[in-house]
């Protein structure tokens, strides 16, 4: 889901001599068979979408297994697979660092978000943080930044189809990279639009199983290879790599103290920034009861713990199987690894299935994060700050479809345009703006009884504007050899990542925005906030009972 | 699904099941009266009062709220400061992390493993607390307050609030 910092999981492809694998009608055959079944089980999911909580909270009508599935889904990006997978066979133990941050980072979710925020709030991270403070302006602050990290995290996505594309189908053209793009964005605009909250939530569910047991498959075959024996499969890893080092941590943030302190930054981003992720907040309303909230992160953690594990034998698999030369050699560069694995393990059609899974991850991903913006931008702006709350939930949900579509559009767009470019840096930058400007917020709101507006508005303004600012001024803007910018050079930030810096200074901010301000906020909401978010009461569908 | 004991009010029908929308007669759309989505309607007179500050003095709050905290705040920085410990290990304690096992597995592979452990552990232990220690009184709170006011707590929108 975030990239290697360094080592993008969706650099700029390489159109290179080298020998390309597969069968690019196999991968397009599979792909659209899994694109024809979810649109049949999408279009019966959306037969009962009338209401708005219909619409954005699919009716609460997901289980904590479902949910915590789809959750997974979430979170499972493709970077994740491609990315996770390439790093470790690159890089050996460094890539394995994200994979416990990313698994670790949900704790903070399971014990001290998840189930209060469910219990508080309706549709939307705004709903939560406006609570007990003054509606209008924190309201617009958290539908800001929740739109910001939607936008940053669907560009990056919306770029890496086109790479993945050309590196799966053997697409490398501009022009085709461009049209897939767009029939990816499509896909997504008739996705949301017919299926909402409850269509996407499917989808989600049935590419978090697929990915899961492709990834399961692979551990056991290459395990099988190795005599399931880990020890074995780590010392054909460097009997390939020739490089003992691959099995300790050090080959890419060992380099010099700024890239120690870029991995501190990165940690610290991974696991403040998950549990304030809009898209996987918004998750936490579909289900009824708090206790099934609670299910869903339990199971999301199991299934994402599982799938990380898979990454480290399928990295070190690749990495003993086919090297890292070759890897590095192949279109696609450090993604193609897992896919390489595929082929070598299975030949085309396993190849063409692990392919398949890719690329609808980047379709379900994309669907999730459309659908958070547009109940963000219809729900906080238009029906709460623009209408002040006079508007009928049809009219918000029509308000919400319209912004599907041209939330879709504007990512085509954007998408087509930063494809080639190395956006990997937005990813991270999501989870940075994610762990400042809404995780301070939301667990002040919750547990500091003093919390005030003024608190909230410099926390989330402060933390979103210095996690940007500094991204900007960062080396993977101008200044580096992969920089997004060349040419020009003014990274005056050594960090790649803001959140060595961005995250202390917004949980300051929010501490000495609140001392500094004369207004107390009312006792009453403050009391009526805590009784409801730690008894759920008139939060719990009647199934409680 | 829950083991909360017997509510006082068994002979209710239902927390939700209060006569929905009865509690709007001024007109105030309910989407717009759900309290999430608007907190200046809180203790007004756009729905019963539900008097949430002695709730929150209530014995039976204060201890399910001390049973949350005194739970959830010390594991959080326990989990954090083992991930930083390890991050740290790993970002600047290279040889160590190196050093061999048993066979060609070392210290920071049993690490990185280890927080996968731990991880899972933790997650168990919240679940089964949770179940034993703080649903059966946030359960019963909530059908006191349900019963007490229905009509403050039904939504006819969503099923919810």
């Amino acid at each position: 889901m975030i990239s290697p910092l360094t080592a993008g999981p969706f650099l700029p492809l390489q159109t290179t001599e080298s020998t390309r694998v597969g069968e690019p009608w196999l991968n397009i055959t599979i792909f659209g068979l899994f694109v024809a079944i979810t649109l049949v089980i999408v279009l019966r999911a959306s037969r009962n979408n009338k209401t708005a909580a219909d619409y954005y909270a699919a009716g609460r009508s997901f289980t904590g297994p479902q949910n915590g599935t789809a959750i997974a889904g979430d979170y499972l990006s493709a970077a994740s697979f491609l990315g996770i997978v390439g790093a470790i066979a690159i890089n050996g133990y460094d890539g394995f660092l994200y994979s416990i941050g990313f698994l670790v980072a949900w704790l903070v979710a399971l014990l001290l978000v998840a189930e209060l925020l469910r219990n508080t709030g309706k549709f939307t991270m705004a709903d939560v943080l406006s609570f007990r403070l003054q509606q209008r302006p924190v309201r617009i602050a958290a539908a800001i930044t929740t739109l910001a990290v939607c936008f940053f995290y669907l560009l990056a996505q919306m770029a890496g189809a086109g790479g993945l594309v050309s590196l799966l189908l053997g697409i490398d053209d501009r022009v085709g990279q461009s049209l897939v793009i767009a029939v990816v964005g499509i896909l997504m605009i008739i996705y949301v639009l017919i299926g909402g909250m409850k269509g996407t939530t499917w989808v989600q569910i049935i590419k978090a199983f697929l990915l899961i047991t492709g990834a399961f498959i692979m551990t056991v075959w290459v395990l099988a290879i190795h005599d399931f024996n880990f020890s074995t499969l780590l010392g054909a890893a460097v009997e390939t790599s020739g490089n003992a080092a691959i099995t300790s941590p050090g080959l890419q943030y060992g380099l010099t103290g700024t890239t120690r302190l870029d991995f501190i930054s990165l940690a610290l981003a991974l696991v403040f920034g998950t549990a304030a992720l809009p898209h996987v907040l918004m998750r936490f309303y579909t289900v009824p009861t708090a206790k099934e909230a609670r299910r869903s992160v339990v199971w999301a953690i199991w299934l994402i713990g599982a799938f990380y594990l898979f990454t480290l034998v399928l990295g070190y698999g690749a990495s003993a199987l086919i090297g890292a030369e070759r890897i590095l050699a192949a279109p696609g560069a450090v993604n193609s690894a897992a896919p390489l694995l595929a082929f070598e393990l299975g030949g085309p059609l396993l190849l063409g299935l692990i392919s398949a899974v890719a690329f609808a991850t980047i379709l379900a991903v994309v669907a999730g994060l459309t659908i958070t913006a547009a109940a963000s931008f219809a729900h906080d702006i238009y029906a709460n700050v623009i209408r002040r709350g006079k508007v009928d939930p049809d009219g918000e949900v029509k308000v919400a479809r319209r912004t599907v579509v041209v939330i879709g559009l504007l990512s085509i767009l954007g998408g087509i345009g930063a494809s080639g470019q190395n956006v990997a840096f937005l990813v991270a930058l999501a989870f940075a703006v994610a762990a400042s400007a809404n995780l301070p917020t939301i667990l002040y709101s919750l547990f500091w009884r003093k919390f005030n507006t003024q608190g909230a508005m410099w926390s989330m303004y402060g933390g979103l504007g210095s996690a940007i600012l500094l991204i900007a001024l960062s080396p993977v803007v101008s200044g580096g050899e992969t920089s997004m910018i060349k040419g020009a050079d003014f990274s005056i930030f050594p960090l790649n990542n803001p959140g060595i810096v961005s995250i202390p200074l917004a949980f300051f901010l929010g501490w000495l925005g609140t001392t500094l301000s004369k207004r107390t906020e009312d006792p009453l909401v403050q009391a009526e906030m805590e009784v409801r978010s730690l008894t759920g009461v008139g939060a719990e569908k009647a199934v409680d009972h | 699904m829950g083991s909360h004991p017997i509510e006082p009010d068994g002979g209710s029908p239902g927390p939700d099941g209060g006569t929905p929308g009865t509690g709007r007669t001024d007109g105030v759309p309910a989407h717009q009266a759900a309290p999430a989505a608007g907190a200046h309607t809180a203790g007004t007179a756009a729905r019963p009062a539900v008097d949430f500050t002695e709730v929150q003095e209530a014995e039976q709050f204060r201890e399910l709220r001390k049973r949350h905290r005194s739970f959830v705040f010390p594991m959080a920085v326990a989990f954090l400061l083992w991930y930083f410990a390890y991050v740290l290990l790993a970002d600047y304690a290279h040889e160590f992390m190196a050093t061999p096992v048993f066979g060609n597995v070392n210290i920071g592979i049993l690490l990185g493993l280890a927080q996968f452990v731990s991880t899972f552990a933790i997650t168990m232990w919240y679940v089964s607390y949770a179940n034993r220690r703080l649903d059966p009184i946030a359960a019963n709170l909530r059908h006191e307050l349900e019963s007490a006011a229905p009509e403050a707590f039904s939504d006819p929108t969503g099923g919810k609030k």
